[in-house]
């Protein structure tokens, strides 16, 4: 069992200044904003020395797609110092007051690991969620057909969940579980599979007539929303996680699509076609009235994603070419951010996952919502496949 | 089964990189991935018959004249033959499912020969161009096989006979990505079923 491998913390230099520090005070200047505003807030700038290769690129990246970026120790709000000899050690200080946020060694794992945790630390620290140590699951085309993987958020140490040799699609996670469900054609029609992949097994979930697609599992893990068309028409509809009590949400002719929860389990939020136009709409788990959720400004759109803090739906809308947006969670004012398309909202409500069409493929990346900043994830499945449809463990 | 022994291999060794743990002073914030879930998911069906009328409304009032389907699936294990109605695939204008006057010509031609063959079936494979986003051009291929299924039935034939499946942006018929193969991307095909001998 030599993964089994444990990261000990060596409090070196560290435990003098964390156990000194009073709650992580910081500089009123520069108070660190949790309301996000998408698309048009500055990054924040950090300064980092004494780190090469792999070690290097794993903290430019995380933090890059968090919403930091890089610049000298003159200008950096924060610097970051430290060495990867061997195992990493690292330090975050406030150039303000001088105060050292993070001062950790760490031994064990990866390198990749260590800096992944090192970096989870330094936001955990500015009151955020850290997202370095979380995985995706994606679609990834093996030529004419699709398979389903699992990775971590960076692209790397991707595996395959699936090796059903037909098109496999729509990934997503059950919350807080190393478990997906997803649409096989497995069985010559598109059904929906859960997968526990602990134990990898897995069964048939949903079987109908006609289309299965698209589940999402409610926040609490006890409900399944999907797309059925066993009515004559694609619907939304909602189960309990054994499949039992079956409801039908919508009853429309419109073909309903990538229903999605709300972090409170009360809503499902989807697109469908309101008088020939296509909108996103809610209904209540419930059932009851479909409602409207504005989006002006955009058109069509669909593939809509709360953020788990509740405030934000990301969407894809499709003018010409794809646009991710978010729009607040109640409708209004769409932000468009930049080209692409499927966003999977990040547990820190900021990071987005999404599919960008790049050289007549398409590609995994992850934007930053509040600054726009976006780096393409590794492409471990295959140079030549298409990667899409992410779906991020939250 | 070859494919379980395949699958339980791969989830073992995503156990186990799963099982690298992270730091001593395990953070709080974390997403965790822990492991097997006690309960099991059944194959479910349905525990009461699902009403479409059931204080269920559709946006703006538009409600039903859709054609249920069987709960079951049919036609399993039967022979299915792409060539038969090779000529007769109808195509759609962009984001529309409506089957257009000179294609359903070709849909009333399939419908004579199954009044002329009484034991076959149909199925019907609705598929997009790449212009959709991939779920919604899922359901959208869907609605365009259940457009072409309604279309049969209005001629006279038996819902129970004719079968959907939507293969999305997933199957193009021209892998192009300009107008003239989305052109032909955007389409139903017919599958002739024969029952088992």
């Amino acid at each position: 069992m030599k993964s089994k491998a444990f990261i000990i913390i060596s409090l070196l230099t560290g435990s003098l200044f964390r156990f000194a520090l009073p709650a992580l005070a910081q500089p009123t200047e520069f108070e660190i904003n949790k309301t996000i505003t998408p698309g048009n807030m500055p990054p924040i700038w950090v300064s980092m020395s004494g780190f090469t290769g792999e070690a290097e690129e794993v903290l430019k990246f995380d933090l890059y797609v968090q919403g930091f970026n890089f610049t000298n120790s003159d200008n950096a709000q924060y610097l970051i110092a430290g060495s990867n000899n061997g195992n990493l050690q690292g330090r975050v200080t406030d150039k303000f007051n001088k105060n050292a946020l993070v001062a950790k060694a760490y031994s064990g794992a990866s390198l990749r690991r260590q800096a992944h945790a090192f970096v989870d630390e330094f936001v955990q620290a500015l009151g955020r969620k850290g997202i370095a140590q979380t995985k995706i699951a994606f679609k990834a085309d093996t030529g004419r057909n699709s398979e389903i993987f699992v990775s971590d958020f960076d692209g790397h140490n991707a595996a395959p969940v699936t090796q059903d040799n037909t098109i496999v699609a729509a990934p997503t996670w059950v919350p807080g579980q190393l478990a997906v469900y997803y649409t096989s054609y497995k069985l010559g029609n598109p059904n929906i599979f859960y997968h526990n992949l602990s134990s990898g097994q897995r069964q048939a979930f949903s079987k109908y007539s006609g289309l299965n697609t698209a589940a999402a599992v409610s926040p609490d893990g006890k409900k399944v929303t999907m797309i059925l068309s066993k009515s004559g028409s694609p619907d939304v509809y909602v189960c309990d996680a054994d499949g039992g009590n079956l409801k039908r949400l919508t009853a429309t002719r419109e073909d309903e699509s990538s229903p999605c929860w709300s972090p409170d389990g009360q809503w499902i939020c989807f697109a469908t076609k309101v008088g020939e136009r296509r909108a996103l709409c809610k209904v209540s788990v419930n059932g009851g009235p479909a409602i409207r959720i504005p989006t002006s400004g955009v058109l069509n759109p669909t593939e809509p994603e709360w953020s788990p803090d509740g405030k934000w739906i990301a969407f894809t809308a499709q003018m010409g070419s794809f646009e991710i947006c978010v729009v607040p969670a109640t409708g209004g004012t769409v932000t468009e951010l930049v080209a692409g398309e499927d966003a999977s909202w990040a547990p820190n409500s900021r990071t987005v996952v999404f599919t960008r069409r790049a050289g007549g493929r398409r590609v995994l990346s992850l934007l930053d919502v509040p600054t726009k900043q976006y780096k393409d994830v590794s492409r471990n499945s295959g140079s030549n496949s298409n990667n899409s449809q992410p779906s991020w463990a939250k | 089964m070859k494919v379980t022994r395949f699958t339980n291999l791969l989830m073992l060794g995503l156990a186990l990189s799963f099982a690298v743990a992270g730091c001593k002073k395990k953070p709080t914030d974390l997403t965790r991935l822990p492991g097997a879930r006690a309960g099991h998911v059944g194959d479910i069906e349905p525990t009461q018959p699902i009403n479409p009328d059931n204080g269920l409304n559709g946006m703006n009032g538009v409600n039903g004249n859709t054609i249920p389907m069987n709960d079951t699936p049919g036609h399993v294990g039967w022979a299915e033959n792409a060539d038969q109605f090779k000529a007769n695939t109808v195509h759609f204008a962009y984001d529309s499912s409506v089957v257009q006057t000179l294609d359903k010509l070709k849909v009333a031609a399939v419908a004579d020969y199954l009044k002329g063959n009484s034991t076959a079936a149909v199925k019907i494979e609705g598929h997009c161009d790449e212009r959709g986003t991939e779920e919604y051009n899922r359901s959208l291929g869907e609605r365009r096989a259940l457009a072409v299924r309604e279309t049969l039935v209005a001629l006279g034939i038996d819902p129970n006979r004719v079968d959907t499946i939507s293969y999305g942006e997933d199957r193009p018929a021209d892998p192009g990505h300009d107008e003239s193969a989305w052109k032909q991307n955007r389409r139903g095909e017919f599958i002739l079923l024969t029952p088992p001998q």
